[in-house]
């Protein structure tokens, strides 16, 4: 179903795609245009005789409760509560609902622990504990970190949170003014406060830690060009910094040692994140870490990826720009790199590479392998030996123009050359678009189906003229960026994905890009949601539609699922599209402001005809 | 005889007479709170001083809505009605309403005095090749000299700086320094801030005027509000007339090198 006119895109992320998206640049995104669809473009296989294979590895143990961002430390947003069922679903009813009082983007999963619920908000990043044991779950307390208003500038619009992590006895999360919070989970009062970081450097805080051992691991986002990104590790108890890897720079600062073995002949060699810039231009060239880290205790090794470089005119750093757009392994005690992939080696399109590694083990033609699956910006699903860091399989999971596919023998991206942008050049069909096939919203796996569940977009984006543009008193020229559908004439998708296969096995087209996370049920039940409102069941088989219910706002944050106090299965999800999606609808109506005329203020008035503003908390149950 | 609660009535509709009537116009303007030469907190820039001017003229009550000037900026702020006046915005940036460009600068190499570098051939003077360059850093962009040298393969030679905040100085610092050898630098940064330096800098103009096909390293400022709101931009441009010597003045106290522009005078029957 095509509409006729589409405001679209979705909400927020890091400061990093929609700044580019949006910014100053004028995005028009309409469903009126789709790409024009080639013998070079490359599409996702149809997996035609799907039969489910139970997963043979194995899960961490579930004990009801929802402790870290992503479910576990292998990063599956499954659980294994199964009193709603694809049967029952149909029946699931309001529990209680919670307002967050703010109008920003609402990433973040609620955590579960402790007959308690967590809720991080956006700017000014309050934490809310939640009381599960009482009707209505009223509000314990709230901690208030306050940060600096200035950060706001720097996160632009953006100032969003992906959420919390919990571990002995205390939440951690972090703010958007660079700081890591510790908090007392039972008072609400801060056990420490670290700043890690510079809001005048760019710099600002958006991911969700992940606590290894004792270690609280952080990463920075920021206007990327000028800032250099980083890994953190804090003490836990204390809040002192324990380690911190650079992106890019010296193998001294990028904790590179004697274990680092990367699988490609291209990642190795010394100092390869200075010798594969100009000079001088890894310490501004981004590379931040705003995305998902995964841990798997067998090997002692956290996976995480690398936002893309800068600045945006690649002709500006020639070089593979080294380490960004990439994936590292390492040692979560001492920071040490163990290997290293780089998907897009020096970026053309703003493919950041910050997105989940699911760490899964599978059998790859008949032999099981301990790997990681990695849907990335660029249109591949990865599968890579988590040991080695070797590319097993790379299969397009949404139309790609801008490359061929990945050689697997030299892990190469093959790049298209004549998609290749060139300043002032006019350049089309470039598929997929700067946001990626699939930007921050995190995938879940069901070891009951063996499928990857993957929220994504389905954009396509033209660079054209260069026009002016100015900050902070300085004007300068851009490109002149516009979105659109990809071929089929919708902005987004939810996929269920063979990792085996490489295949799709069924797909909900959805008129938005699909901009929040997925959870996977033990009742074979799939939750998301959508930009415009609706949180959505569906089969984990089929995809059918099973339930739905339309929240007050858009839809961006990440379902998570809990045993409460009383026995019963509770699935919970925040809503609040806020100021992004605003800012991407004035965005997609500049273009008819230019054509037709109509004021700014005037083109807001369509805002509420998609969605509006507002945070808030739904929790669901069965009756 | 009227009823008490008709003499609160009126007297309520009185009141709102009377403070309608004498509240002062307010003239609400965007501004960066740490972005000198431009404005600061302080109403040091010489943003600062030319809205003063045009609050008064307006018999206006000038009131700041401050926000550092990044990314979405204006669509969020000038965009969303927090305020209704940009002091200095290129004339041709297309989100917003230009007023006629009451100035017109460019981007201008910056050396230390005594440095004799040939640089008659502008981007393609051969001498560049063995230079260290400072140029400015925009979020994720260079400025236009930035992709200039990297459109020659000089990337090599090229060093970025982040020009905004308390590192507005940065740049110049580093050529006064000899961090750099060469600087490129949007005018009135380098101008303001090069006159710390008693004359120890020189500073070029950038030439041509745009890099074939069109990189452009000279921009006409206006002034900007937003669209539609064409009856303050016109009020705008008249002040801009009048006032015109006065603002020449207050640009020429901070250094800004400017190029002619078409004058007021002629311009104001111009009207789009």
């Amino acid at each position: 179903m095509i509409r006729p006119h589409k405001p679209a895109l979705a909400a927020s992320r890091s400061c990093r795609t929609l700044i580019f998206i949006l910014g100053l640049m004028q995005v028009a995104v309409t469903g009126l245009r789709a790409a024009p669809q080639t013998d070079s473009t490359l599409q996702p296989a149809i997996e035609k005789n799907y039969q489910p294979h139970t997963y043979q590895g194995q899960l961490e143990a579930d004990d009801g409760q929802w402790i870290r961002p992503a479910k576990d430390y292998a990063s599956t947003r499954y659980s294994s509560l199964d009193q709603i069922t694809a049967g029952n679903v149909k029946t699931l009813k309001l529990a209680f609902t919670f307002s967050s009082g703010m109008t920003h983007g609402h990433e973040a999963a609620p955590l579960v622990v402790n007959k308690t619920m967590y809720i991080v908000t956006p700017f000014p990043n309050n934490l809310y504990a939640l009381d599960l044991t009482k009707p209505g779950a009223p509000m314990k307390w709230v901690y208030q970190p306050s940060p600096t208003p200035a950060s706001q500038g720097v996160a632009c619009c953006d100032v969003v949170n992906r959420g919390a992590s919990f571990d002995d006895g205390k939440i951690y999360y972090n703010t958007l003014d660079n700081q890591t919070v510790a908090v007392d989970a039972a008072s609400g009062r801060e056990v420490w406060k670290t700043r890690v970081g510079d809001i005048n450097k760019g710099e600002s805080m958006t991911m969700a830690p992940l606590v290894v051992r004792g270690k609280v691991l952080v990463g920075n986002s920021g206007g990327e060009f000028g800032v250099r990104g980083w890994l953190t590790a804090l003490d836990g108890k204390t809040g002192k910094i324990v380690w911190r890897a650079y992106t890019a720079g010296p193998d001294k600062e990028v904790l590179i040692g004697s274990r680092f073995k990367p699988f490609y002949p291209q990642d190795r060699g010394q100092d390869l994140g200075v010798k594969t810039w100009p000079p001088d231009a890894w310490k501004i060239g981004g590379g931040g870490v705003w995305g998902w880290i995964s841990y798997d205790p067998q090997l002692n090794l956290i996976y995480y990826g690398t936002a893309n470089p800068g600045p945006w005119d690649a002709d500006a750093r020639p070089g593979d720009n080294k380490f960004t757009s990439g994936i590292f392994a390492r040692n979560p005690d001492t920071g040490e790199a163990v290997w290293f992939y780089q998907f897009s080696p020096h970026d053309l399109y703003d493919y950041d590479a910050v997105n989940e590694n699911i760490l899964l083990d599978l059998a790859i033609n008949g032999q099981v392998r301990k790997v990681l699956a990695h849907p990335d910006r660029n249109g591949y699903v990865y599968v890579i030996d988590r040991a080695t860091g070797e590319v097993l399989s790379a299969n397009a999971f949404a139309p790609i123009t801008t490359s061929k596919g990945v050689d697997l023998k030299t892990g190469q991206l093959q790049y298209v050359e004549e998609k290749r942008p060139i300043t002032g050049k006019v350049i089309r069909g470039l598929c997929p678009s700067a946001p990626g096939a699939k930007d921050w919203q995190p995938s879940a796996f069901s070891p009951r189906t063996g499928l990857l569940y993957i929220p994504h977009n389905h954009l396509c984006m033209d660079k054209e003229d260069l026009q002016t543009n100015y900050i902070a008193g300085t004007p300068y020229v851009g490109a002149n960026v516009r979105m659109y559908d990809a071929p089929g004439g919708y902005g987004g998708e939810f996929t269920a994905w063979d990792p085996v296969e490489g295949k799709v096995v069924w797909t909900n087209p959805d008129h938005f890009p699909v901009w929040s996370g997925a959870l996977a049920t033990a009742g074979d039940v799939v939750f998301y949601g959508t930009l415009d409102g609706w949180f959505k069941a569906v089969d984990a088989h089929s995809g059918t539609l099973l339930w739905q219910f339309k929240t007050g706002s858009g839809i961006i944050g990440q379902p998570i699922t809990y045993k409460g106090p009383d026995g019963k299965q509770y699935v919970a999800i925040l809503s609040g599209v806020g100021g992004w999606a605003g800012a991407i609808v004035a965005g997609g109506l500049d273009a008819r402001d230019e054509s037709a005329a109509l004021g700014f203020g005037a083109a807001m008035k369509d805002l509420p005809q998609y969605t509006n503003k507002g945070g808030m908390l739904y929790v669901f149950a069965l009756p | 005889m009227f009823s008490p609660f008709l003499k609160l009535v009126l007297a309520v509709i009185f009141l709102i007479v009377i403070v309608t009537r004498t509240q002062a116009r307010e003239l609400r303007v965007c501004a960066d709170p740490n972005n000198m030469p431009f404005s600061n907190m302080k109403q040091e820039g010489y943003e600062n001083r030319i809205a003063a001017i045009v609050a008064k003229d307006l018999r206006a009550h000038l009131v700041y809505v401050w926000q550092r000037m990044g990314r979405g900026f204006v669509r969020e702020y000038l965009g969303k009605s927090r305020c209704d006046l940009l002091i200095g915005i290129p004339s041709n940036y297309r989100p917003v309403l230009t007023t006629t460009p009451y100035y017109r600068s460019a981007y201008v190499f910056v050396s230390r005095r005594g440095q004799k570098f040939d640089l008659a051939s502008g981007f393609d003077s051969p001498e560049l090749q063995r230079l260290k360059i400072g140029v400015q850093v925009l979020e994720e962009e260079y400025t236009p000299p930035g992709e200039a040298l990297a459109r020659r393969g000089l990337q090599r030679a090229i060093f970025g700086f982040d020009t905004t905040g308390d590192g507005a100085d940065s740049i110049i610092r580093a050529v006064a320094t000899g961090q750099v050898d060469l600087a490129v630098v949007w005018g009135p940064l380098a101008g303001y801030f090069g006159k710390k330096y008693r004359g120890g800098l020189t500073l070029k103009l950038v030439e041509p005027e745009v890099d074939p096909p069109g990189l452009p390293f000279t921009f006409a400022i206006s002034m900007g509000v937003r669209k539609g709101n064409i009856a303050l931009r016109d009020e705008l441009e008249t002040i801009l007339a009048r006032r015109q010597s006065e603002i020449r003045r207050i640009l020429d106290q901070y250094g800004i090198p400017q190029l002619p522009t078409a004058s007021f005078a002629s311009s104001s029957s111009t009207v789009d």
